[in-house]
């Protein structure tokens, strides 16, 4: 592959890509405040919260490897952190909190040094039976599962989830000849926040008919299917060039991609009903918390990675 | 008064924009509510609820770096000044100004010196509880901030409700254990004549400003 600032060309021109398409969305949002004033305010603030996030993006795979890991580690830091701080927490397991940070560091190394066995079972067989047992060990049986529980269920989702995007960054290095590890990871990062912004662009246009009135009241059967309509027709135009897949392949990925960013979605909905918040945090203007962002990554990540794994892994 | 060596300065300066400023954004994450409310410059005193011993820098860091010079923590005497190196830290790179616990008994004003701060235009940054008390809970205040803001009336008390700190670092632990925080900013108070009255309006504001956040259970 051709490479361009020590990355393969196919991602950079796409980069550009994205910018300019951040470039013309900031330009119509700023138009409609300009027509209507007052009336916009969230929306910009949303758009100004997507430079900071597409240029960090850009930033962290631009420099290289370690810097991209590193920066996806953070991500994963900042979702437990705001995960752990939702729920309801026992006393006694503040110092072990401090250990499940800690699980972080460890599991982007496995990812790092591209070790898939110890990738895979390190939180869903290791930590699921290493926290519980300290915990007995602790000996506060009072709010026991709970703890266990929602400890258990938290890393496995801004851990070990979120992670597969550094894996797929490392081990699809040598399985995509087009635009390397960077290449898919770009793919399934870029298309699940498209996946997005598309389901809430065609929702706000078109929906009548609720998904789940219960659990995330804004989701509509329109917002849904033209999202991952456009995602489809997207990926269709971006798989061939940046991944291995051909259009009908990279169509299908699409609609893998759009359908797991729902469900990630409306997971964490759940969770925020549950809890009673409205969003998970203050960290980003417009958007709510990192939550509220990668929700849609804790599905799309995994899915996107076995897809790819299941059917382009010799 | 804080020390005018320019070398002191710098240190102060530093710590405040490099390292409480990394601990606050990375190891922590402040959700501030309704910042507009804080004030624009002193005099000023800024009076939050108190859980943890990063509660003063937390309040600190919201204000801009210009204003540093004019912070001004309110610290009581015996619980810091432990020690010749820690004096010297609290005094020249906190910057507090210390209040001797139980001298009105003995006929003092112990306020004497935050109330010359806020005559130099300085912001104070201020616990009316007067300790840190059960972790996540609000207990009950002390008369001071009453008294300070019947003497000067014309200066704003700005209630602060923060939540959070007393899980990253609660009394009695040393160990950081990374936690987001809220920060509920409320609409200044001034002083009257009474400084009952002025404590039950203070207390009702904190305790509305604690309930607008549900606060997950930490048992």
């Amino acid at each position: 592959m051709t490479m361009l600032f020590g990355l393969p060309e196919p991602v950079v021109t796409a980069t550009v890509g994205v910018w300019a398409l951040l470039i013309a969305a900031t330009s119509l949002v700023f138009g409609l405040r300009w027509r209507r004033p007052g009336h916009y305010d969230e929306l910009v603030s949303r758009t100004m919260s997507w430079w900071w996030m597409i240029g960090a993006f850009t930033f962290a795979i631009l420099l290289n490897q370690t810097v991209a890991i590193v920066f996806l580690a953070f991500i994963s830091y900042l979702a437990l952190k705001e995960y752990l701080s939702l729920i309801p927490t026992r006393r006694i397991d503040r110092g072990l909190l401090l250990f499940a940070y800690l699980a972080i560091p460890i599991q982007y190394y496995w990812a790092a040094i591209d070790w898939y066995g110890m990738f895979l079972v390190f939180v869903p067989v290791w930590l699921f039976l290493f926290f519980p047992a300290l915990m007995a060990l602790r000996g506060d049986t009072k709010g026991f599962l709970r703890a266990v529980g929602t400890l258990s269920w938290g890393l496995m989702l801004t851990v070990f989830a979120l992670s597969h995007m550094a894996m797929l960054l490392v081990s699809g290095e040598v399985h995509n000849p087009v635009a390397g590890g960077v290449g898919l990871l770009f793919f399934l990062v870029v298309l699940t926040q498209f996946n997005d912004v598309a389901q809430y662009t065609w929702g706000k246009l078109l929906g009548r008919h609720k998904v789940t009135p219960d659990v995330s009241p804004k989701k509509t059967w329109e917002g849904l299917i033209g999202g991952v309509l456009t995602t489809v027709v997207l990926a269709a135009l971006l798989g061939p060039y940046l991944t291995p897949m051909d259009w009908h392949w990279s169509a299908l990925a699409g609609a893998v991609l759009g359908v797991a960013g729902f469900l990630g979605d409306i997971t964490l909905s759940a969770v925020k009903r549950d809890l009673g918040v409205k969003d998970t945090g203050g960290l980003i203007p417009g958007h709510g918390g990192i939550l509220d962002r990668v929700d849609s990554l804790t599905y799309a990540a995994p899915a996107f990675f076995h897809f790819f794994r299941y059917f382009f892994t010799p | 008064m804080l020390s005018r060596n320019p070398l002191i300065r710098l240190l102060r300066f530093l710590f405040f924009a490099v390292a409480v400023r990394a601990v606050v954004l990375v190891a922590l994450g402040l959700t501030v509510r309704n910042r507009a409310r804080l004030p624009k410059d002193g005099p000023a005193v800024l009076a939050a609820n108190h859980n943890s011993n990063l509660d003063a820098l937390a309040v600190m860091s919201l204000m801009p770096l210009r204003l540093l010079p004019k912070l001004r923590p309110v610290a009581a005497v015996d619980y810091f000044f432990t020690s010749k190196a820690k004096g010297w830290f609290v005094t020249n790179i906190i910057g507090i100004i210390p209040v001797e616990r139980g001298s009105a008994k003995k006929g003092g004003n112990p306020l004497l010196l935050c109330e010359e701060a806020l005559d130099r235009g300085e912001i104070l940054v201020l616990f009316p509880e007067g300790s840190r008390g059960d972790p996540e809970t609000l207990g009950p205040l002390k008369k001071g901030i009453g008294h300070l803001a019947c003497a000067r009336p014309d200066v704003p008390v700005v209630p602060i409700y923060m939540h959070g700190l007393g899980k990253a670092l609660p009394k009695g632990s040393s160990l950081l254990v990374p936690f987001n925080c809220t920060v509920n900013v409320g609409e200044p108070l001034y002083g009257t004549d009474s400084y009952n009255a002025f404590l039950a309006k203070f207390q009702a504001r904190i305790t509305a400003l604690g309930d607008e956040d549900k606060k997950p259970a930490w048992d």
